[in-house]
């Protein structure tokens, strides 16, 4: 059943490229399968949503793309994953600069105990040597992109965890934004936050996407619908269903899809 | 059934009282203890502080006056020296536990010895680097009795650095990774300074600690009557000074050895009060 699901989307996203390329993935927790041979692409560019209940590994899948389930010993990958042509699972693969260039936003907003400066300063430190005026732009640029200047501005010395949660988010996308990666991979980037902040967040990506191709786990629907380009919908490690979002949510092909999407299910 | 269930209701409010009393009563010796112990240690320390005490040195057998500044400078040089051997050590080997060795054979190894060391009596410590570095040397030295507190010391820093680390969130590490920084620096400048305030709380409780032992000094930097900042000779210090005193015959020692007793408690107090204070940062934070 897996065939089926992969041959649909990859023609269909042929037209546009694609930043990340998923080939017969699988992922082990221990001797658990957390991930069962998906293949995907994820298009330059655009805001890819992967969908799904709880544990039906769409979080797994995510943390693959980046390689952060290396840190954990129990944890592997097989298959392939080409990031513009080379395969991030390489064991070769340098895994700091492939997170430099393939960033990570998560569900709990994680400033770090610093100042607000400093929490976007400290990624593009890591490899970049900024002169302090050059430094002070990066900072503007990438609050301003994560749509946080205007409330910061006055206070870029008090501490990172001082803000609120949804500002401590937006703190955290622009940190991510700040070393200007090409990837950004959003782990269900507003499910602690109030319905203001999610709008923010989620107009957000809705700008971000012109430079940045987007990754993004939910477990609202609608956010999915609302922000995405493409859709894949995961059941237990396997993904059942990909393509563009316009069509999983209104001609889904699966039923199980549809089930999960209209609510009968999940 | 109404009676029964009031009857069986009477029974649990009375068991409940007097469990109450119990604990009250329980909590009340425990209080007086500490309270007895305090008066009767601020009455005759306080009756025996005078300026004296801080300048001058400690007097002969038998002599009048005199104070305890060779002592207080010998506490504070074997107790300094200590700080400055035990922090790096503790600190970073709590960092090899949380961050590196994990649950490696080696890291839990090291922390069976280190839960060890942490209940040896702190005598056998003492007998063990007289064995090491006053038998072998000839002569008894400062530098021996701060070896014998950072041994007492650096597993009390390495276990709280450890717990505190322990307790910043996974998902902290992980963001600091995936903005493709190497370990070390998301060991140094985001997991560690996250800790910060709880491993300075590990480190001034250790030194409360340290500042109060007396058996693993008397092996090793023994005493010295006179005024010295030799840490290579033996070297007076206020846990030893106080139990030689203590015990002595002369009234003006005994005085002296009060004065001696309420500073170090002194001492110890504002010791824990700063943990406290550096603790309550960390809520704040």
């Amino acid at each position: 059943m897996n065939q089926t699901a992969v041959a649909s989307p990859t023609a269909a996203l042929d037209a546009t490229p694609n930043a990340l390329e998923v080939r017969n993935l699988n992922f082990f927790y221990g001797k658990f399968q957390g991930l069962k041979n998906v293949s995907m692409n994820i298009a330059e560019r655009k805001v890819t949503a992967f969908i799904g209940p709880s544990g039906c590994g769409k979080s797994t899948l995510l943390r693959t793309l980046n390689r952060m389930y290396s840190l954990y010993p129990g944890q592997r990958a097989e298959g392939q994953i080409h990031f513009y042509g080379q395969d991030i699972l390489d064991p070769k693969q340098d895994l700091n600069l492939l997170r430099a260039r393939i960033g990570m936003v998560f569900q709990k907003p994680t400033p770090f105990p610093m100042t607000i400066y400093d929490n976007i300063a400290f990624g593009v430190k890591l490899y970049e040597n900024l002169s302090r005026s050059e430094m002070d732009d990066r900072v503007e640029w990438a609050l301003t992109k994560a749509a946080l200047w205007a409330e910061v501005k006055d206070k870029l010395g008090q501490n990172g965890m001082s803000l609120s949660g949804g500002q401590q988010q937006r703190l955290c996308i622009a940190r991510s934004v700040a070393v200007k990666p090409s990837v950004l991979l959003l782990d269900e980037p507003t499910s602690a936050l109030d319905p203001i902040s999610t709008g923010k967040v989620e107009e957000l990506v809705n700008e971000l996407k012109k430079d940045y191709t987007i990754a993004i786990v939910t477990h609202n629907m609608q956010q999915a619908a609302r922000c995405s380009d493409y859709t894949a919908y995961m059941y237990l490690g396997e993904l059942i269903e990909f393509g563009e979002t316009q069509q999983i949510f209104f001609k889904p092909k699966r039923t199980e899809t549809e089930d999960y999407i209209t609510g009968r299910f999940g | 059934m109404a009676t029964n269930s009031e009857q069986l209701y009477g029974k649990r409010r009375r068991a409940n009282q007097i469990g109450l009393v119990l604990s009250m009563a329980a909590m009340a010796l425990g209080l007086a203890a500490l309270l007895w112990i305090l008066v009767v240690l601020f009455g005759n320390g306080l009756a025996a502080l005078d300026w004296a005490i801080f300048t001058n040195d400690t007097p002969a057998p038998g002599s009048e006056g005199g104070g305890l500044r060779n002592a207080m400078v010998g506490s504070l040089m074997i107790v300094g020296l200590a700080v400055l051997v035990s922090t790096p050590v503790g600190i970073l080997a709590g960092i090899y536990l949380t961050e590196f060795g994990d649950t490696s054979k080696t890291a839990e190894f090291t922390r069976f010895i280190t839960d060890i060391m942490l209940s040896a009596p702190s005598i056998v410590l003492g007998l063990f680097v007289y064995a090491i570095a006053v038998a072998t040397v000839g002569n008894f030295s400062g530098y021996a009795g701060s070896m014998a507190l950072s041994l007492i010391a650096i597993p009390v820093v390495m276990r709280t650095t450890e717990n505190m680390m322990r307790l910043v969130p996974g998902s902290l590490r992980e963001a600091a990774f995936a903005l493709g920084a190497p370990r070390w620096k998301v060991t140094t400048m985001v997991t560690l300074r996250a800790a910060r305030s709880g491993v300075i709380t590990g480190l001034l409780l250790a030194v409360a600690r340290i500042s109060g032992e007396t058996a693993p000094l008397l092996f090793t930097a023994l005493n010295n009557q006179f005024y010295s900042t030799d840490l290579g000779r033996p070297m007076a210090n206020l846990p030893v000074v106080i139990f030689q005193f203590a015990m002595s015959p002369y009234e003006n020692w005994i005085r002296l050895a009060w004065a001696g007793a309420l500073i170090i408690t002194l001492a110890v107090l504002v010791l824990n009060i700063l943990a406290r204070v550096f603790f309550r940062d960390k809520g704040k934070a």
